[in-house]
């Protein structure tokens, strides 16, 4: 059997030196997922329609599905399993529980990192500005609403 | 007994953490040692016989464990016993552009999507059924071999009262036609499944599914093999909408792979494969004939629907009944004829899609109520005040009205709304409008029919002062778990957080019927009530011997088991239960929910049951660009008469998720097909198998949202709850066609309202005709059965047919699992 070459990958996760192996076709998403065993990530489509795969890569919110793995050597990707810190959630987080900005969770995460996102650049939103940053998030259970209402407590 | 301390307060749900930390385990993250891969190769042709499948290039491909046909899984199953009609792959005949009819199982998905690839298969071409109207003009080739005739699956027709006397002596006869697009329920997490065998052989499976016991009677019928030796996970579910209620092929075809390689075999669909599983809204064309006095009052309706079922049965039966079940639940109907009928097409199989079969027909009785309404210069709020079926009544159809808080639900919203400044009141272009619904608390009866329980709880309680509640119920984002530990902690006087919960497998926990039709929190819940009862009673005694008090002062709260009258007297909820065990030995108990008996006798009367309604009243408003069309909600009202508020943020967010669900339904969302050109196939296929063209609501389309609850305290109910999953969708259809008219005078008789039908209307309206688009008219060719004849309870009817032999008595007890054979017992 003919493997195909791998590349080796050494990036940041969640602030801790990961080193792997990936294929040259591999998304970030694939790599977080089954290489790293990182499953909070989610896929709801893998084409870049539904946001469930947003991580942050370098602070900045990617769809994991449309990135390349070996794109990301040398830089800083934070997923979910890196928002709590200390025992203690991150503010969006305990917001998302508290406020029914999950019901089946699926959206989460990508939903949660876009937001952290978002309040890195803008401690204090608008209820629009929330909307707007997460429009390429979709979530089917909540209605957004309730979405909206975690990140503006998280925000206070 | 303590008063209620956790119900009806907000409270951060049980599985809250686990959700927004991403450590719920679903389907596609559960990893196995020595894991395989699982791709299906799909028919590319909607309808087909298969004359050459030959798979020895995939058989040979490198790191290919295992390829699988229809050879392998001679057995068809299915969710409803009446439609057992399909195989895990395809036999010889291919049914829809997605049908399975191969598998590969291989090292990894990329592996084994190219070995797919090099499957050969050929099909001879057969006619294909694109429409209702295809399969009623054309009863062969019959895409299935089975059904009432040639591509009809099924037709029903069932009378109560004399409604041709009625509608002739009516004041007003109303005769509309409508269609309600087909739709999908689009959950964010695709569905997956896991298979494996056991340390002792015995086959394990994880899957997204609603149903776990559904899956686990499937699996056994379909593998030949003993339900016992079957252990059915349902993870997680990154939502349903019942898109996962069915046993699926997938799921079926990764368990033979397991067993005969005995490593694990993982599938997961990709998106445009969920829109080939389906089993959504059903397309419906539907008339409704209703006869009304001046006064409003509705003396008859005449109803025929036509459903679009797709491929195969799925829960199709049920759904034909639905759209003509519920009507007279929600309006004192006192004549009713419903007639409905399903037809085969080569189209993903419809089934349930959250309201299961009743949005349709919502749609047409609600949106004809508002022409009523204004054809008898009545406010359509007023109308409908007049015409609410009455409290614990029995309808003309047998179905048992307890509590109804739907007077209140439209007061409450025309309050709220500023209904009465601004119905015919706002600028052209600007527009409210309303409607009502009803939807049941579950399903009276069960899918096999048994005299089993619906759902059933167990409870562990030890010396650690543990909780353990086990439940077959599956959480689906609905709040399943937290309505379980809220019911057990409630009546123990403990936290939810102190109770450890297993669910959804069926190795482990009492079996519940599954996530669908709304059954769950008034089901599993009123057994959990029994359950904890049972076991605080125990510790109740122990307490009250070892501690001297009286037992009926014996009150459990804040983890404590105390007096009453005295509460310094008493013990830890831990040290109670350590009395309860020393007294008692290990503490277990059980409670177990069974539905009352339906008062319907006839045949078909065992869809629309419940052990209660739930209510809503919703008005949504609506802005219209009058040059173009384009439709924005900004604000919709609801209320929902939930029997009793659990916990209000889940609640909420039950009721608000609906309300988008039911916007997007109204605005955007189609399951559409298209024919491929000439030069390619001709294939009638998807148009738009993709989360980006299949257009679903963002952040940016969502209204604001008033959400009101009404407590009738149903004590049917736990706690007096019920339902508010599904039977907030219902009106928000109906009721922003109503809010078009309003701002516009355009009728858009078919959902979606689009900006292109709203034109269309302000065209004609311009032009100085009709301003109404939608269906010109029913067909006269469904071959319609004689109705069954029922007398109305009022007429002195006991709930049979009077023209159909007595139904014989219930089979008795089915096994509750059909077992090996592929035959039923």
């Amino acid at each position: 059997m003919n493997e195909p070459d791998k590349v080796r990958l050494v990036l940041t996760v969640n602030d801790e030196r990961v080193e792997t192996l990936v294929d040259h076709q591999e998304t970030l998403l694939e790599t977080l997922r089954e290489g790293l065993q990182l499953t909070g990530t989610k896929h709801g489509c893998e084409l870049g329609e539904c946001g469930a795969c947003t991580v942050l890569l370098d602070d900045e919110p990617v769809l994991s599905c449309l990135v390349l793995a070996v794109e990301c050597g040398g830089r800083r990707v934070a997923t979910i399993e890196g928002l709590a810190s200390g025992g203690a959630l991150h503010p969006l987080q305990d917001a998302f529980a508290d406020l029914g900005g999950s019901q089946c969770g699926y959206c989460s995460p990508g939903m949660i990192m876009t937001a952290k996102a978002l309040l890195d650049r803008h401690p204090h939103p608008t209820r629009d500005q929330v909307k707007a940053a997460l429009a390429g998030n979709l979530c089917r259970c909540t209605g957004y609403l309730q979405i909206v209402d975690a990140v503006m407590k998280a925000a206070r | 007994m303590s008063g209620a301390s956790l119900i009806g307060k907000a409270r951060r749900r049980v599985d809250g953490r686990a959700k927004a930390t991403g450590q719920t385990r679903f389907a596609d993250d559960v990893r196995l040692p020595r894991m395989l891969y699982c791709k299906l190769l799909r028919s590319t042709v909607p309808h087909a016989r298969i004359t050459r499948l030959d798979t020895a290039r995939a058989q040979a491909h490198p790191g290919v464990h295992l390829v699988l046909t229809g050879e392998s899984f001679p057995v068809p199953y299915g969710v409803l016993p009446v439609s057992h009609d399909e195989h895990a792959l395809c036999q010889d005949t291919v049914r829809f552009v997605g049908d399975p009819v191969a598998a590969v199982v291989a090292r990894d998905e990329a592996t084994a999507a190219d070995a797919v690839a090099l499957i050969e298969v050929e099909y001879a071409p057969l006619r294909t059924f694109a429409s209702p109207a295809d399969s009623l003009a054309h009863p062969e080739p019959r895409i299935h071999d089975y059904g009432d005739t040639g591509n009809v699956h099924k037709a029903v027709a069932l009378q109560f009262g004399d409604v041709d006397t009625a509608l002739a002596g009516a004041d007003h006869v109303f005769d509309d036609v409508f269609f309600f697009e087909g739709n999908t329920h689009l959950a964010m997490e695709q569905h997956a499944s896991v298979a494996a065998r056991d340390a002792d052989g015995k086959l394990e499976v994880w899957s997204s599914t609603q149903t776990p016991h559904y899956l686990h009677r499937a699996l056994a019928k379909a593998l030949a093999m003993p339900a016992a030796h079957i252990r059915v996970h349902a993870t997680p579910n990154g939502g349903g909408f019942g898109g996962k209620s069915d046993p699926f092929n997938h799921e079926v075809v990764v368990a033979k792979a397991a067993w005969l390689l005995d490593r694990p075999v993982k599938i997961c669909l990709t998106r445009e494969e969920v829109f080939y599983c389906h089993r959504g809204r059903h397309p419906v064309l539907m008339r409704f004939r209703t006869g009304v006095s001046n006064d409003g009052r509705i003396t008859g309706i005449d109803l025929q629907t036509l459903l679009d079922g797709g491929a195969y049965g799925s829960y199709g039966v049920a759904s034909t009944f639905y759209t003509g079940a519920l009507q007279t639940v929600t309006y004192d109907i006192p004549t009713y004829r419903f007639r409905g009928c399903r037809t085969f097409t080569n189209k993903p199989p419809c089934g349930p899609k959250r309201g299961h079969g009743t949005p349709q027909g919502r749609f047409g009785q609600e949106v004809q109520l508002d022409k009523i309404a204004e054809r008898l210069r009545l406010d359509p709020a007023e109308l409908r005040l007049r015409i609410i079926a009455p409290p614990d009544s029995l309808t003309a159809n047998y179905l048992r009205i307890g509590t109804i808080g739907l007077a209140e639900c439209v007061r409450r919203v025309v309050a709220s709304s500023g209904w009465a400044g601004k119905f015919r009141a706002l600028p052209l272009g600007r527009g409210v409008g309303l409607a009502c619904s009803s939807y049941l608390s579950g399903a009276g009866l069960p899918i096999n029919w048994n005299d089993l329980p619906h759902s059933g709880v167990q409870l562990k309680l030890d010396r650690s002062g543990g909780v353990t509640a086990f439940c077959g119920a599956t959480e689906i984002g609905q709040g399943s778990d937290d309505v379980l530990a809220a019911c057990v902690a409630e009546v123990l006087g403990i936290e939810p957080y102190d109770i450890r919960l297993v669910t959804g497998d069926t190795d482990l926990t009492p079996v519940d019927l599954g996530s669908y039709s709304s059954r769950v929190t008034l089901m599993m819940g009123n057994a959990a009530i029994e359950a904890a009862t049972r076991a605080r009673d125990l510790v109740a005694q122990a307490v009250s011997r070892r501690l001297e008090i009286p037992l009926a002062r014996v009150a459990f709260q804040g983890r404590r088991v105390f007096d009453a009258d005295a509460p310094e007297r008493g013990a830890t909820f831990q040290e109670a239960v350590c009395m309860a065990e020393a007294q008692f030995g290990t503490i277990g108990t059980t409670g177990s929910y069974t539905p009352p008996r339906p008062a319907a006798q006839f045949k078909g009367g065992g869809v629309g049951p419940s052990p209660t309604y739930s209510y809503t009243a919703a008005v949504v408003e609506v802005e219209v660009e009058p040059d173009t069309g384009l439709l924005l909600v900004p604000r919709v009202w609801i209320a929902h008469d939930i029997g009793r508020v659990l916990n209000p943020t889940i609640a909420r967010g039950q009721v608000e998720g609906s309300v988008y669900m039911g916007l997007g339904e109204a605005l955007m969302e189609e399951q559409v097909f298209r024919r491929l050109p000439s030069r390619l196939s001709h294939a009638l296929v998807h148009k738009f198998p993709s989360m980006l063209e299949y257009k679903s609501p963002t952040f940016l389309d969502m209204p604001e949202v008033h959400t009101d609850f009404i407590e009738s305290m149903d004590p049917a109910g736990p706690f007096g709850a019920k339902e508010v999953g599904q039977g907030p969708l219902l009106p928000i259809m109906p009721a922003l066609a109503n809010a078009v008219y309003d701002a516009v005078g355009v009728r858009v008789d078919e959902i979606p309202v689009t900006p292109d039908k709203i034109l269309k209307g302000l065209r004609l309206k311009a032009a100085g005709k009709p301003a109404r688009v939608g269906p010109a008219s029913f067909p006269d060719n469904v071959p319609w059965p004689e109705p069954l004849l029922v007398t109305p309870p009022w007429d002195g009817g006991d709930g049979r047919a009077s023209n159909a032999p007595a139904r014989t008595a219930r089979r008795a007890a089915d096994a509750g699992i059909e077992g090996k054979a592929g035959v039923r017992r």
